[in-house]
C-alpha cells in the first residue's frame, strides 16, 4: 500500500536514486548522457521559471530567452578574460538574476496594464531586440564580442574546488559533469521548493485568480497589476539564474544560443507537460530535452530504409514542437500531466 | 537634400508593404480580438510560392515578359495563401473560440512554427534570390532615384487599399464584418453568419499578405523561410501604432513605421556619433511599439478602450 508508506521512505529512496543517477547513466549510456542530464536539469529550472509566468499567472511570455541571455552574458562579462574580470560565481549569479528581474519589471510595467496578447508580442520583440544588440554591440566598443560570442568563461569554483576538473573523494572519482549534476540538482530542488511554496501561498492563489478571471480578481481586492509584475519579474529571475549557470557550464556563449526557438521550446515544455503543475512541467522539460537524442535515430532509420538522409533530424525537431503545441492545445489543453484545477478550468470554459 | 528625399521614398515604399500586412492583423483583431501570430508566416508563404512559380516559368518559357510571370506568380500565391488562412482559422482558432485566452495564442504560435519549418523543408535554409525577370529601370526624381519595382509597389498598394475600403464600407460582406466586429452575438442575432464572416476576414487578410510577401521579396530581391517573423512583428507594431482594429489606422501606422525605420536607419549613425549603425534598423519597430503602449495604448486613430481582461 503506497498510501500507508511513511513519507520519509519515499524521500529517502528518491534521494538515493537521484544521487546515484549520474553513475548509473554514466555506466549504462556513457558520459555524454550525464552531460545531457545536466542540461535537462537546467531546462527544468528554466521551465519552472516560465511556469510561474505562463502557468500560474496566465501571462504569455515569448521572450523568456532574453532573460536567460542576460543572465548568461552577465556571468560571461564578470568571469572571463573578455574584460579580465574573474568574480566568484556566488557574487555573479544573484547579480545576473537581479538584472534580469530589473529588465522584466521595465518591460512589464508598460505592457502588463494592457491585455495579455500585447505582452506576448512585446516579449517576442524584446527577445529579438536583445539578440540584435548582442550581435552588434562589438563595435565601436566591444561589449558582447558580436556573433563570435564570449569564450573561456570560468567554471563554478568553490575555494580551490573547480567544477570543470575531476575530483577524487573517498576513492570515488567525480568528473566535472558529475559535480555539475549535483550543483544543478541542488538548485533545481531549490527552485521546485520555491515553486511549491509559491503555489500554496497567498500570492500563488492570487495569480490563479487573475489567470481565471482578472476582473473578478480585481473586484476581490487583488492588485492585479503589481501581482502580474511580480510573476513576470520572478520568472525573469529564474531565467537569469539559469542563464548564469548555462554560461559557466558551457564555458562559451554566443547570441545564437538565445534565439526565439529556445523560448518556444521552453514554452512547449510547460504546455506539453501541464501548465501550472510542477510534476507536469518537470516531465515536459525532461521529455523535450531528451527528445532530440531520440530524434537522432530517425536519421539512422532514414539512411537504413531510404538510403540517404532526406530530412535532418535536427530540423524535424521544431516542426514536431509546433505540431505538439497545436495538438495539445486542441485535444488536451491542460497538458499531459494536468493539475486537477487546470483540467476543471478548461472543461468549464470549453463548449 | 537628395538623401532626405531618398529616405522618404524608401520609407513610403517599405511602409506601404507594412500597411498591407498590418491590415491583415487589424482585421482579424477587430473581429476576434486575437493576434494572428501566423499572419507573418502567411506572408512568407506567399513570397515563397510566387518565387517558385516565377522561377519555374522563367525556366520553362524564357522570353515571356517579367510582368506576366509576376502576374502568374501572384495568381498562384494568392489562392494558396487564402486556402492557408482558411485552414488555419478552421483548425487552430475556431475550436478554441471559447477557450481561455491563452489557448488560441499558443496554437497560433504552433501554427507559425509549423509553417516556418514546412517552408524550410521545402525550400531549404538558404536565401532564395528573386528571379531577375522584373524591369530594372531607375528614374531620377529631384536628385533621388526611384525604381520601377518601387513605383509598382506604391501604385499597387494604393489600389488594393482603396478596394479594401470599398469592400468594407460598401458591400454586404463589409457591413457584416463591421457588425461582427462590434458584437458577434448581436450580429448573429441579426442573421449574420458569423463563422462565414470570420472565415472571409481570414481569407481577405491572407490575400493581402500574399501580395505583400511578393512585394517584399521583389523589393529586397530575396526570400527566406524566416522572413515572415520580423515582417509580422513590424506589421503588428504598425497596426498597434495606428490603432488596432482600425483599417485607416493600419494604413497610417504602416506608412509611419516605414518612414521611422528608413529615416531612423539613415540618421542613427550621425545621431549617436557612430555608436549605433544602420544594422539597428530592425529595433525601431519595437521601440515604437513600446512607446505607443506606454503613451497611447489605443493607437493614433483608435478610439476603442484597449484595457479589458
Amino acid at each position: 500500500m503506497i498510501k500507508t508508506q511513511p513519507r520519509w521512505l519515499v524521500f529517502t529512496l528518491l534521494a538515493v536514486g537521484l544521487t546515484l543517477l549520474p553513475f548509473l547513466v554514466d555506466a549504462g549510456l556513457g558520459r555524454s548522457w550525464v552531460r545531457l542530464l545536466d542540461l535537462a536539469l537546467l531546462y527544468v529550472m528554466l521551465a519552472l521559471g516560465l511556469n510561474i509566468v505562463v502557468g500560474y499567472a496566465g501571462l504569455l511570455d515569448l521572450g523568456y530567452v532574453a532573460f536567460y541571455a542576460l543572465g548568461a552574458y552577465v556571468y560571461a562579462w564578470l568571469a572571463s578574460p573578455h574584460f579580465g574580470l574573474h568574480l566568484p560565481f556566488w557574487a555573479i549569479l544573484p547579480l545576473g538574476a537581479g538584472l534580469a528581474a530589473l529588465f522584466g519589471v521595465l518591460l512589464g510595467t508598460p505592457t502588463l496594464r494592457l491585455r495579455g496578447d500585447y505582452l506576448a508580442i512585446v516579449t517576442l520583440g524584446f527577445g529579438e531586440i536583445i539578440r540584435i544588440f548582442l550581435n552588434n554591440l562589438n563595435a565601436p566598443v566591444n561589449i558582447t564580442n558580436g556573433p563570435q560570442g564570449i569564450n573561456l568563461i570560468d567554471p563554478v569554483r568553490v575555494g580551490g574546488f573547480s567544477l570543470s576538473q575531476s575530483q577524487t573523494l573517498f576513492g570515488i572519482t567525480l568528473t566535472g559533469v558529475h559535480l555539475t549534476y549535483y550543483l544543478f540538482l541542488l538548485l533545481t530542488l531549490a527552485v521546485i521548493f520555491i515553486s511549491m511554496r509559491l503555489e500554496d501561498s497567498r500570492i500563488g492563489r492570487a495569480w490563479v485568480a487573475i489567470r481565471e478571471d482578472e476582473i473578478a480578481a480585481a473586484a476581490n481586492g487583488i492588485n492585479t497589476r503589481n501581482l502580474k509584475l511580480l510573476a513576470f519579474a520572478m520568472g525573469a529571475t529564474f531565467g537569469g539564474l539559469a542563464g548564469g549557470l548555462f554560461a559557466s557550464f558551457q564555458g562559451f556563449i554566443s547570441p545564437e544560443s538565445f534565439n526565439l526557438m529556445e523560448s518556444i521550446m521552453i514554452l512547449c515544455m510547460i504546455v506539453l507537460g501541464g501548465m501550472g503543475h510542477i510534476p507536469g512541467v518537470i516531465f515536459g522539460a525532461l521529455l523535450l530535452t531528451l527528445l532530440p537524442e531520440a530524434l537522432r535515430y530517425t536519421g539512422v532509420w532514414q539512411r537504413n530504409l531510404l538510403g540517404q538522409i532526406y530530412v535532418d533530424p535536427a530540423d524535424l525537431r521544431m516542426l514536431l514542437f509546433g505540431v505538439a503545441l497545436v495538438v495539445v492545445m486542441l485535444y488536451r489543453p491542460a497538458g499531459l500531466i494536468p493539475s486537477r484545477r487546470r483540467r476543471r478550468e478548461f472543461a468549464d470554459t470549453q463548449g | 537634400m537628395d538623401i532626405f528625399l531618398q529616405q522618404l521614398i524608401n520609407g513610403l515604399v517599405l511602409g506601404s508593404v507594412y500597411a498591407l500586412v498590418a491590415l491583415g492583423y487589424t482585421m482579424v483583431y477587430g473581429i476576434l480580438e486575437l493576434i494572428n501570430f501566423a499572419h507573418g508566416e502567411i506572408t512568407m508563404m506567399g513570397a515563397m510560392v510566387a518565387l517558385a512559380v516565377i522561377g519555374a516559368l522563367a525556366l520553362a518559357a524564357p522570353g515571356v515578359p517579367g510582368v506576366l510571370l509576376l502576374g502568374a506568380g501572384l495568381a498562384v500565391a494568392i489562392p494558396v495563401c487564402m486556402a492557408l488562412g482558411l485552414l488555419i482559422e478552421r483548425v487552430a482558432y475556431r475550436p478554441l473560440r471559447h477557450a481561455p485566452r491563452l489557448a488560441p495564442l499558443i496554437t497560433a504560435i504552433g501554427v507559425s512554427i509549423i509553417l516556418q519549418n514546412i517552408a524550410m523543408l521545402i525550400w531549404g535554409k538558404q536565401y532564395i534570390p528573386f528571379p531577375a525577370v522584373l524591369p530594372q529601370g531607375r528614374h531620377d526624381l529631384f536628385g533621388a532615384s526611384i525604381t520601377d519595382v518601387q513605383i509598382a509597389i506604391l501604385l499597387l498598394t494604393t489600389v488594393i487599399m482603396l478596394a479594401l475600403v470599398l469592400v468594407v464600407h460598401k458591400t454586404r460582406l463589409g457591413r457584416a464584418m463591421r457588425a461582427t466586429a462590434q458584437s458577434r452575438q448581436v450580429a448573429s442575432l441579426m442573421g449574420v453568419d458569423v463563422n462565414r464572416v470570420i472565415a472571409a476576414t481570414f481569407v481577405i487578410g491572407s490575400a493581402l499578405a500574399a501580395v505583400a510577401g511578393v512585394m517584399v521579396s521583389a523589393y529586397y530581391g530575396l526570400a527566406h523561410y524566416y522572413m515572415g517573423f520580423l515582417l509580422g512583428l513590424k506589421a503588428f507594431s504598425a497596426a498597434v501604432l495606428g490603432g488596432i482594429g482600425n483599417l485607416g489606422g493600419a494604413m497610417l501606422g504602416g506608412l509611419l513605421l516605414g518612414l521611422i525605420e528608413s529615416f531612423g536607419a539613415g540618421y542613427i549613425g550621425d545621431l549617436t556619433g557612430g555608436f549605433l549603425g544602420s544594422h539597428y534598423q530592425d529595433v525601431f519597430a519595437f521601440f515604437v511599439l513600446i512607446a505607443v503602449l506606454v503613451f497611447r495604448p489605443s493607437g493614433l486613430l483608435g478610439a476603442r478602450v484597449v484595457e479589458r481582461a
